[in-house]
C-alpha cells in the first residue's frame, strides 16, 4: 500500500486516533500498539497542576507523533488562539482545525472555520479542518489552503457511521489533498466503507475509546482501514440490480 | 497585583511569566503554553516578559481529545 501523503511528509499509516474519551491514561501503549496511528490527536486546555505521568508523557514515551486540535472553540478568534497556542507548547505547526456552531450538534460552524483556515494559514500552519460533508466547502477550504479536509461521516461522538456516502465521494472528487473521514466512526466497518469511497485515512476516537474493550477495537479500525483502502485499490464490481451468473452457462446439465 | 489566570482572579508576585509558571505549575514545564492578552509567549522570551496588573494570562497544555 502507498503511503498517505499530507503537505509533502509521508505518513506511516492511514488511521488517525483521538485520545478523547479514554478510560485511563495506562491503557495509551496497548492501544497505540494495536491501532498504529499515523497521528493521535490532542486538546489544549488550561492547566492549574502539573500532572506526572500524564498523558501527554504516554504519548512521547511512546514516540508518535501528535496533532493538536481546537476542539470545544466556538470561533475563528478563539482557534486561532488556540492553535497557537499548541504549536508553542507541542512544537508542531500542524492542526486539527475545529470550530463548532454549538454544544448540541457539534457541527462545524462553516464561516468561522474558513476564516480561521484563511488566518492559520497565512500564519504557517498544516491546517487540517473537521468540515460538514460539502463538497463546495471542501474545496473552498483547499483554496484557501487547507492541506487536508476532515469531513464528518455523522455527528461527533454518534458512532452512526458514514450516514451520506455519496456526499462523502462528491467531497473526494471534488478536492485534490488528502480527505480523512472524521467523526462517526462506530466500529471497523464504518472505517472500511470510508476507505472504500475513496477517503486517504480515518480519525477514530470514541469508537476506540469507549469500546468495551479499546486495544480490540483499536486493531478493528487498523485492519478496517486497511481492507477498505485495499478494496478502494481493487476496483469494486458496479452494483446491478438484477442477478448474474458467476457459473459458466455453457455445458449445464440436463 | 491582580491578573486574571485562566479566568480566574489571581493576586501575584510573579513579576514576569516565568515567575508566574514558578508560582503556579512550580517551575518550566515541558508541555506548556503560554498566552496573555491573547498572545502567545514564546518559552524564549518566559523570563522576560513582564506582566502587569490586569493581565489576561492563559497557561494550557495537551489533554485527552478526538
Amino acid at each position: 500500500m502507498s503511503a498517505l501523503v499530507v503537505a509533502g511528509e509521508a505518513l506511516s499509516s492511514r488511521l488517525f486516533l483521538g485520545t478523547g474519551g479514554l478510560p485511563q491514561v495506562g491503557l495509551v501503549p496497548a492501544v497505540l500498539e494495536a491501532a498504529r496511528p499515523a497521528l493521535v490527536t490532542v486538546s489544549m486546555r488550561r492547566t492549574s497542576s502539573l500532572v506526572e505521568g500524564g498523558l501527554l508523557d504516554a504519548l512521547r514515551t511512546a514516540g508518535v507523533r501528535l496533532l493538536p486540535n481546537t476542539a470545544g472553540c466556538l470561533s475563528a478568534r478563539e482557534a486561532v488562539l488556540t492553535a497557537e497556542l499548541a504549536r508553542e507548547a507541542l512544537g508542531t505547526d500542524w492542526v486539527k482545525l475545529e470550530v463548532i456552531g454549538d454544544e448540541r450538534s457539534l457541527l462545524p460552524d462553516v464561516v468561522e472555520l474558513l476564516d480561521a483556515a484563511e488566518q492559520l494559514v497565512r500564519r504557517g500552519f498544516v491546517v487540517l479542518p473537521y468540515t460538514t460533508d460539502d463538497p463546495v466547502l471542501a474545496r473552498r477550504l483547499v483554496d484557501a489552503g487547507c492541506a487536508a479536509v476532515m469531513p464528518l461521516g455523522s455527528p461527533i461522538g454518534s458512532g452512526l457511521g458514514v450516514l451520506n456516502p455519496h456526499a462523502i465521494a462528491a467531497v473526494r472528487a471534488a478536492v485534490d489533498v488528502p480527505v480523512v473521514l472524521d467523526a462517526g466512526v462506530g466500529t471497523a466497518s464504518d472505517a472500511a466503507l470510508a476507505m472504500e469511497l475513496g477517503c486517504d485515512a480515518v480519525l477514530a476516537a470514541t469508537a476506540v475509546t469507549r469500546a468495551d474493550d479499546p486495544v480490540a477495537m483499536a486493531s478493528a479500525l487498523r485492519l478496517g482501514v486497511e481492507a477498505g483502502r485495499l478494496a478502494w485499490s481493487a476496483g469494486r464490481i458496479p452494483r446491478r440490480s438484477e442477478a448474474r451468473a458467476s457459473s459458466p452457462v455453457l455445458g449445464r446439465i440436463g | 497585583m491582580t491578573i486574571t489566570c485562566n479566568g480566574e482572579p489571581v493576586r501575584t508576585e510573579a513579576r514576569a511569566v516565568a515567575d508566574l509558571l514558578h508560582e503556579r505549575l512550580g517551575g518550566r514545564p515541558d508541555g506548556v503554553a503560554v498566552a496573555v492578552n491573547g498572545e502567545v509567549v514564546p518559552r524564549s522570551a518566559w523570563p522576560d516578559r513582564l506582566l502587569a496588573d490586569g493581565d489576561v494570562v492563559e497557561l494550557v497544555t495537551a489533554v485527552q481529545g478526538g
